[in-house]
C-alpha cells in the first residue's frame, strides 16, 4: 500500500482537540503526519472534513439467520458508505449470539467482507431467554466488551444484579434493553394522543424508564458499566443526568430517528416508523438533543434494523419494529443537530457530532484503534466528508439488503466521500471500493 | 363525498348530513314487496372480513345487494407474510378482478388506509382495531335524528369501554361533528389519554349525567378486560357503570338508550333496559342497512 495524502480539509479529531486545516498523510495503514507534508498519492479534499471513522454501537446484520434482511456483508458495507469503520453488531441472531461460536462466525464473515471492523455485542442470557446467564467468558475471551439481549429486556432483576456483577470480572458493559415488559404487553406506539385517535394500543414512556431507573440503581450500588441503548424519552434522559452527577459509570446511545423524528410520522399506518422504543414527541426529540448536547447520551448509535421489504408492507400491528440507519445517520446528525449547511446555531458542534459518532462510542466500549486521535502511527481509520453537499435518499439504491429508511425521500445535507480503514479504501468518491 | 370512508372525523357535517338524508330514501326500500333497486348494477362490491362479523358482513351484503351490485364475501383467516396472503397480496389480486369497492373489516387498525395505497377501488372501513367503525356511527346518527328529530345540541353519554372501541371513537367524533354535546364516562382505565381533545366532557361518575343526558349510548365491555386488570370483576363493572332499571328511569323524558351490539347483558346493560320502549338497539341494526346503502350509492353511484 502506497502512501495517500489528504490535503485541505478541515481535520476534527476530539481525541486529541485538533479542529484545524492540515494534511493527513497516510502510510502502511497507519497515520504519519498530520500537518503540511505530503507523500506518495495527494487527494484534495479542499472543503471536506477528515475526522476519526465512525463507531455504531448498535447494528443488527441480521446473519446469521436471516439473511434476506440483512447480510454481514451487506451491513458492513452499508457502514461504509455511511462512513463507519467500525459496528457492534448486536446478539439477537439466529442462533443467538450466546456462545463463541456466533461470536467467531461473525468476526470472520466480517473480516472476509473487509469493508468494516465488527465488535460483536454477545447475549446477557441463554437465548435471549432472560433466564439463565450465557457464558460470557467464553465470548469475553473473542475480545466481546459489551453483552445485551437487545431486543428483548433482562426482565428480571435478580439476572440483571447477577449480569452486572458477573460482567466485573472482565469490566464488560451490560447493555441492558429498557422495556418493562409488562408495560408494553401489545404496545404498537407511543402512547399519546395520538396513539388513542389512531386506535393503536400506547407504550408508555415509564416502560423504558422504570427499567433505566432500576438498572441505574443495581449498576450503581455494585459500581458495575452498564449503557443504556436508544435512549427515547425525556425522563430517561434526566435519568442517566442525575446518574453521572452521582458517578454511576453509565454510558448511553441515542438513535437518530429518536432526535428527529416524532410519533405524527405514524399518521398514515406506514410501518416503515414502526420501531422500539417508538418514535416519542418533539419534547422528548428535544430532551435528547439537549441530552446529546451536555454529554448525558455518549454517542449516536443507528439500531440499523433492517427487514425485508414484505414484512414492513404490512398491517401496522404485525409488522416488525425497526429502521435502516447506518447509510444516513452522519448526513441526519450534520442536517438535523449541527445544521452546518444554513449557519444556523445547531444543537451540536461538528467536533461534538464527531465525538457524538465516533471517539465516544469507541471510549465508551474500550475500542482501540477507532475513534481518533488521528496522529502518528495511530491506524488509519478515517471518514471523510462533505459537509455542504446535498444528496435526496433513495432507499432502492442503499447497499443494505433492506429498504425500510425513515429518511427516504428526504434532502441532506453532508455526505461521506472516502472511508479508510487501516488506510484502505472501504469507500472511495462515495462508492464502496473493490 | 371523499374518495373511500375510512374515518368518521373526515366527513363535515354537510357530508353527513347528505349521507343521512340519502339513507332516510334508501329506508323506503326495506318496505317495499321488491327490496332492490337499480343504482349500483353492474359494480361489483367485495366483503373483505379478516375478523368474524356477522351482523356487519350481513347488513353491507344486503344494502349492496339492495343496490343491484355484485357481491363477493371474502373472509380471510390469516393476514401475514408468514401465514396466508399478505394483506397487500390479497389487494393486489381484488384490484387484479377489478372491483369496485371494497368493504374491509380487519383487527388491526388502519389495515384499510394500507389498502387504499394498493388498489383503485372505493374502500369503506367496517371497523378496523380499536380506530373507527364510521358506518356505525353514522347509522348511530341516523337513529338519533329519526328518534329525536336533530342532532345539534342533543346531549349524549357515551358509557364504556372508550380506550378498546372503535365505536366510541366514531360515535364520539360523529356526535361532536354534528354539533352535540358529548359526555364519555368510564373507569378512569378505561379512557384513552389524550380524551380531553376528543371535543368531549369526559365523567367518572354515571350517576351525574343521567339526568342531563338525551342519548345514551352503551358500549360493550368485554370480560377479557377484566382479566387485564381494567376493572376487578363484571359485577363491579355492572353496579357502577351499568345501566339498570334505576338508573333508566333517571333519563329525562324521550331520552333513548343506544347499544352497537353485541350487548353483554347483566354488565353494562341489564335485559329489561335492552328491552325497555325507550331503547333503540334493534332499529340501530335496522338502520344500518339504509346508511350503507346511501355510503355504498355515494361512493360509488353518486355522480356516475
Amino acid at each position: 500500500m502506497s502512501a495517500i495524502t489528504l490535503t485541505g480539509a478541515r481535520v476534527v479529531d476530539p481525541a486529541t482537540g485538533r479542529d484545524e486545516t492540515a494534511n493527513v498523510v497516510v502510510d502502511g495503514g497507519v497515520v504519519t503526519e498530520v500537518g503540511q507534508g505530503s507523500a506518495g498519492l495527494r487527494l484534495d479534499v479542499d472543503g471536506c472534513v477528515v475526522a476519526p471513522g465512525l463507531v455504531d454501537l448498535h447494528v443488527h446484520l441480521r446473519e446469521p439467520g436471516s439473511e434476506d434482511a440483512e447480510t454481514i456483508a451487506s451491513g458492513t458495507a452499508a457502514a461504509a458508505l455511511g462512513g463507519f469503520t467500525a459496528v457492534c453488531p448486536m446478539a439477537n441472531t439466529a442462533p443467538v449470539t450466546d456462545h463463541a461460536g456466533v461470536v467467531e462466525q461473525v468476526l470472520r464473515l466480517a473480516r472476509e467482507a473487509g469493508h468494516c471492523d465488527t465488535y460483536p455485542v454477545g447475549a446477557v442470557t441463554r437465548g435471549l431467554r432472560g433466564e439463565e446467564l450465557a457464558e460470557l467468558g467464553t465470548m469475553a475471551a473473542l475480545g466481546v466488551r459489551c453483552f445485551s439481549d437487545d431486543g428483548l429486556p433482562v426482565r428480571s432483576a435478580r439476572v440483571m444484579r447477577r449480569a452486572l456483577t458477573y460482567a466485573r470480572t472482565w469490566d464488560a458493559i451490560i447493555c441492558n434493553h429498557a422495556e418493562e415488559p409488562t408495560l408494553t404487553e401489545d404496545a404498537e406506539m407511543n402512547e399519546g394522543e395520538l396513539s388513542s385517535v389512531l386506535g393503536l394500543a400506547g407504550w408508555p414512556r415509564e416502560a423504558e424508564e422504570v427499567m433505566v431507573a432500576r438498572d441505574l440503581i443495581l449498576a450503581h450500588g455494585l459500581g458495575a458499566r452498564l449503557h443504556v441503548p436508544h435512549v427515547s424519552t425525556a425522563g430517561t434522559v434526566d435519568l442517566i443526568r442525575r446518574a453521572k452527577v452521582l458517578g454511576t459509570r453509565v454510558t448511553a446511545e441515542a438513535a437518530p430517528h429518536h432526535f428527529t423524528l416524532t410519533d405524527a410520522c405514524v399518521a398514515d399506518y406506514d410501518a416503515v416508523y414502526k420501531v422500539n422504543p417508538p418514535l416519542r414527541t418533539m419534547a422528548d426529540v428535544d430532551a435528547v438533543r439537549g441530552g446529546l448536547a451536555d454529554g448525558t447520551i455518549d454517542a449516536i448509535a443507528t439500531d440499523h434494523a433492517p427487514h425485508a421489504p414484505e414484512f414492513k408492507d404490512q398491517e401496522w400491528g404485525q409488522a416488525p419494529c425497526g429502521m435502516l440507519g447506518l447509510e444516513t445517520a452522519l448526513a441526519v446528525t450534520l442536517t438535523e443537530l449541527v445544521r452546518a449547511a444554513d449557519d444556523a446555531a445547531g444543537d451540536l458542534t461538528l467536533p461534538q457530532a464527531v465525538a457524538a459518532l465516533s471517539t465516544n462510542p469507541a471510549r465508551s466500549r474500550d475500542i482501540a484503534g477507532h475513534g481518533g486521535g488521528i496522529e502518528p502511527g495511530a491506524p488509519a481509520n478515517l471518514v471523510v466528508f462533505d459537509p455542504a453537499q446535498r444528496w435526496t435518499v433513495d432507499a432502492t439504491q442503499l447497499a443494505s439488503r433492506s429498504r425500510n429508511s425513515p429518511f427516504a425521500g428526504r434532502e441532506l445535507t453532508g455526505k461521506v466521500v472516502h472511508t479508510l480503514l487501516r488506510g484502505r479504501f472501504t469507500v472511495r468518491d462515495g462508492r464502496l471500493a473493490g | 363525498m371523499k374518495e373511500h370512508l375510512l374515518d368518521i372525523g373526515d366527513l363535515t357535517a354537510a357530508e353527513i348530513t347528505e349521507i343521512l338524508d340519502t339513507a332516510a330514501g334508501f329506508a323506503d326500500v326495506a318496505l317495499r314487496p321488491i327490496k332492490k333497486v337499480p343504482v349500483l348494477r353492474g359494480r361489483t362490491v367485495c366483503n373483505l372480513f379478516y375478523e368474524d362479523s356477522t351482523r356487519t358482513r350481513i347488513s353491507f351484503e344486503l344494502a349492496a345487494k339492495r343496490l343491484s351490485a355484485d357481491v363477493l364475501n371474502f373472509s380471510a383467516k390469516g393476514s401475514s407474510v408468514t401465514k396466508g396472503e399478505s394483506l397487500k397480496d390479497t389487494a393486489l389480486t381484488l384490484q387484479a378482478m377489478g372491483v369496485d369497492a371494497i368493504v374491509i373489516r380487519h383487527s388491526m387498525s388502519g389495515a384499510p388506509k394500507l389498502l387504499t395505497g394498493w388498489v383503485d377501488a372505493r374502500v369503506l372501513n367496517a371497523g378496523d382495531g380499536w380506530h373507527q367503525h364510521p358506518t356505525q356511527g353514522l347509522l348511530d346518527l341516523f337513529t338519533a335524528r329519526e328518534h329525536l328529530g336533530h342532532l345539534d345540541g342533543l346531549r349524549v353519554a357515551v358509557v364504556g369501554d372508550i380506550a378498546h372501541s372503535r365505536v366510541a371513537r366514531s360515535v364520539v367524533q360523529g356526535f361532536a361533528t354534528m354539533g352535540a354535546q358529548v359526555t364519555v364516562v368510564a373507569p378512569p382505565t378505561l379512557l384513552p389519554p389524550g380524551i380531553e381533545r376528543w371535543g368531549c366532557a369526559v365523567d367518572l361518575d354515571i350517576d351525574a349525567v343521567l339526568t342531563k343526558t338525551d342519548v345514551l349510548y352503551l358500549l360493550r365491555v368485554q370480560r377479557e378486560r377484566m382479566h387485564q386488570q381494567f376493572f376487578p370483576s363484571t359485577r363491579e363493572y355492572a353496579r357502577l357503570w351499568g345501566v339498570d332499571r334505576d338508573r333508566l328511569n333517571r333519563l329525562p323524558e324521550g331520552a333513548i338508550v343506544m347499544h352497537p351490539g353485541p350487548m353483554n347483558r347483566g354488565v353494562e346493560v341489564t335485559a329489561d333496559v335492552a328491552d325497555a320502549p325507550n331503547s333503540v338497539i334493534t332499529e340501530q341494526v335496522t338502520n344500518g342497512i339504509a346508511v350503507r346503502m346511501s355510503c355504498l350509492y355515494l361512493l360509488l353511484g353518486g355522480e356516475a
